[in-house]
């Protein structure tokens, strides 16, 4: 029997029929925005291919051609639930590049803005998470706990969900009259709720049961593979940007990081529910510590030049370290903006997860790497 | 917060009821009464009597009870009846869709939400029959690769086999589609059906989910049968019979739950993997399988397949019931119908009404549904809870709690019922 002959290029790969190929996603309802191909023998996973890049949308190279403070509105876009976060390392380098001082009550409404955000951010990871799990009250609970924070925030700023708050040179508005009050009613009302959780979830024995000892990930392979936020403290590493290198005032304020051991898709989980109550602290202690009047921004002139050179700098977002390069060559517009995301390194440790875990255990070890597909697609 | 639901009223409730009344009436009126004439213009009148059977006539006798009584009570005892209307199907159904309206509140309630709330005006009320609308107004799509016959017959089946189960159902004294004396296997064999119409259907498709999703229903099936078989051993056992009905009438004093806890249990348990229900609704699992066996169905096949489950659902409660929570058996809740009024009549002031044959249903009939519809609704209740609290198990240990720990409780369950047994202290020639 001859084999047939093929352009050059294509082989013909060996049918195994134990082996069943699975297309999860892109239109699937455990999937997100993008694809994982994976392999199954019975119900075990033998191979995963992760295959993003289905909303890639070229926000890099478009900040090359608007100028500082136009690149602001759709920078955030990547991830509209978390959008000061992922404007904060940008507007931090711009603002070193076009050498500018801010005040401090700014920078203090920076970070209150920020933390908001991450638990924003984190109560819809969280939701998600629930009814990957198949528990819709998880996902009701989060999703409507997270409407008293979206009101905070559009109170700050005007808008609920994409907020273009943070600008080269500090914030865009000065907050509300009486916001401090309401402020710390509706947090502290948040935390309480957040805690509520432990009994519907995080202490629900089929829920342990599930995740626990699933999709390890060990201290040596969390550092080998370039993990980053709650996937790596979940595995016993205690890095976090805000503590390691301190940017705004993160350095006055009192908060710990919350550090597991176990590496697992449990311990995975409940880092960024830690996260959120450690956020709660930041709000209270910086509305205590805030200078209570001010100028909130710099008067920026109209098309700024940056200096020629170029700056890194990163900061803690609700999925870990996001970091922003850019490039500046004295023109309005940056030569080159370059976002290094969490979501993308995170992603990287999907395959070595998967692979020999059960296909009912998929949905948990995948948003447990706190991977958003957008982010990652960019 | 965002939007909140507009406060309960009580001048907009009865509003909205007197809305609702308005427009039947005006519907009735404008197209029922057209109708009706229309339809006698066309009929030729029987003779019954020696009298022309006229529209008049015919109206007349509906008005006279002496006449209409004996009719309804002649048709109470049709097999149509007991099949089409109260111990079968649509009494079944009508809980069923009962059922779906409470679940969905229910479940909203706990997750602080409002849950179905404008159509129908009063809390949402229509809203299953404008989803059963919808579904019944889509496209079918059948995937090409399908193996049509065995794809269409699959819906279709699968409510076939869960009225045959809501029909071994005793509701009430006497009042049972099928009264055989086998009832426990009939409900045994018409259980084993539900695996073979799911991997049919899943097969059918031709498709890698709902293949999978099937595959997942027949583990989770087979391996929670053999406890749940076994867990209604205990009670076969104390009551020596498999008739479903003598097992109802043997609990007049107490029900088996008092002295077989454990068999209710791991019956209670089984029940939920069997339902499909969460935790244990992996042939169903939306983030892993999409749908599950259920995935490529669409429009009202869908439709028959929820019908179907939820058919399914009260049939399960209504043999716990029956098995655990003494059936028909309560304390009198009916006041008794006084002998008078059939002898002597009613005085309606200047009139005095006589209601030959009256009560249409015996108070034991009626004492005995009030009862079995009261238990059934809470057992229900129960079935529903999980889903509000618990998240999906995953297939290996729930593989593990069917053949390792549900099997023991049933032997458990087993030789306690055999130990009460042998002591004498209940079943045949037992103290009790």
């Amino acid at each position: 029997m001859s084999s047939p002959t093929l352009p050059p290029g294509l082989a013909i790969q060996k049918a195994d029929e134990r082996i069943m190929t699975l297309n999860v996603g892109p239109q699937h309802p455990g999937s997100g925005h993008m694809r994982i191909v994976v392999q199954i023998d019975g119900d075990q996973i033998v191979a995963c291919d992760p295959d993003p890049g289905y909303v890639h949308r070229g926000e890099e190279k478009m900040a090359e051609y608007r100028n500082y403070t136009l690149n602001v509105p759709h920078l955030e876009r990547p991830v509209i639930h978390d959008s000061c976060n992922i404007l904060y390392p940008y507007v931090l380098a711009s603002e070193e590049l076009l050498g500018l001082e801010i005040p401090e009550r700014a920078k203090y409404i920076r970070v209150i803005a920020s933390e908001l955000n991450r638990c924003i951010y984190i109560q819809y990871w969280l939701a998600i998470y629930g009814i990957f799990l198949g528990h819709s009250t998880m996902f009701m609970w989060p999703a409507g706990d997270r409407e008293l924070l979206i009101d905070l925030m559009e109170k700050m700023t005007g808008a609920r969900v994409t907020h273009s708050y943070f600008i080269p040179g500090g914030i865009r508005n000065d907050l509300p009259a009486n916001f401090e009050d309401v402020c710390l009613r509706q947090v502290n009302y948040f935390e309480k709720r957040i805690k509520e959780y432990a009994d519907v979830f995080y202490e629900n024995p089929i829920l342990i049961s599930r995740t626990a000892n699933t999709g390890v990930l060990t201290r040596e392979n969390a550092i080998r593979l370039g993990t980053t936020g709650s996937v790596l403290r979940a595995s016993g590493i205690d890095y976090d940007v805000r503590k390691k290198e301190p940017y705004d005032v993160y350095d006055e304020l009192d908060f710990e990081t919350p550090v597991l051991k176990d590496g697992d898709s449990y311990a995975r989980s409940r880092i960024p529910w830690l996260d959120m109550m450690e956020s709660c602290r930041i709000i209270r202690d910086a509305l205590q510590k805030m200078p209570k009047s001010g100028s909130v921004r710099v008067k920026l002139k109209p098309n700024p030049k940056g200096e020629l050179g170029s700056v890194y700098k990163r900061i803690e977002s609700g999925r870990g370290a996001l970091g922003c390069y850019i490039v500046s060559d004295k023109k309005p517009e940056p030569y080159r903006v370059k976002l290094s995301v969490p979501s993308f390194r995170n992603l990287i440790a999907m395959p070595h997860l998967l692979i020999g875990e059960k296909l009912g255990n998929m949905p948990s070890i995948y948003w447990s790497l706190n991977y958003w597909p957008v982010e990652a697609d960019r | 917060m965002s939007i909140i639901a507009p406060k309960f009223k009580l001048s907009e409730f009865i509003k909205s009821i007197l809305d609702n009344i308005f427009w039947i009436l005006l519907i009735l009126t404008l197209i029922g009464l057209p109708a009706i004439q229309f339809i006698l213009f066309y009929i030729e009148m029987p003779v019954i009597n020696g009298e022309l059977l006229t529209p008049f006539l015919a109206l007349t006798w509906l008005a006279d009870p002496s006449r209409s009584i004996p009719i309804i009570k002649a048709f109470m005892t049709t097999d149509l009846f007991r099949i089409a209307a109260f111990p079968g199907f649509g009494f079944a159904a009508l809980i069923a869709a009962g059922t779906i309206f409470v679940e969905r509140k229910m479940l909203a309630k706990l997750q602080l939400r409002v849950g179905p709330f404008y159509c129908g005006k009063v809390e949402g009320i229509l809203q299953l029959m404008g989803d059963g609308l919808k579904l019944i107004s889509k496209e079918i799509i059948i995937p090409a690769k399908a193996d049509k016959p065995l794809f269409w017959a699959a819906p279709v089946l699968f409510v076939a086999t869960a009225a045959a189960f809501v029909a071994l159902i005793p509701v009430a004294p006497g009042w049972v589609v099928a009264d055989i004396d086998v009832g426990l296997l009939a409900v045994f064999a018409v259980i084993g059906f539900f695996p073979v119409i799911t991997i049919l259907s899943a097969w059918s498709a031709n498709s890698k989910f709902p293949f999978i999703g099937g595959i997942r229903a027949l583990y989770q099936m087979v391996s929670f049968e053999i406890p749940l078989i076994l867990s209604l051993l205990g009670v076969v056992i104390l009551t020596g019979t498999l008739n479903l009905s003598e097992i109802a009438a043997s609990q007049s004093s107490f029900p088996w739950i008092i002295f077989l806890p454990v068999g209710a249990i791991v019956f209670f348990i089984t029940m939920l993997a069997e339902l499909e229900r969460i935790p244990f609704d992996l042939p169903e699992a939306e983030s892993e399988i999409v749908a599950g066996w259920l995935t490529e169905f669409s429009g009202m096949m869908y439709g028959l397949v929820q019908l179907g489950t939820y058919l399914k659902l009260y049939a399960f409660a209504a043999l716990f019931v029956v098995l655990f929570l003494g059936g028909w058996n309560g304390p009198m809740l009916w006041p008794p119908f006084p002998e008078e009024i059939i002898t002597e009549g009613i005085e309606l002031g200047p009139v005095t009404a006589q209601f030959p044959g009256l009560p249409i249903l015996t108070q034991e009939m009626i004492n005995g549904t009030l009862w079995f519809v009261l238990k059934t609704v809470g057992v229900i209740f129960f079935i529903l809870l999980p889903r509000g609290v618990f998240p999906r198990i995953r297939v290996d240990l729930l593989l593990d709690l069917g053949w390792k720990k549900l099997i023991g409780l049933a032997f458990v369950n087993i030789f306690i019922a055999l130990g009460l047994l042998y002591a004498g202290i209940l079943g045949p020639g037992g103290i009790f």
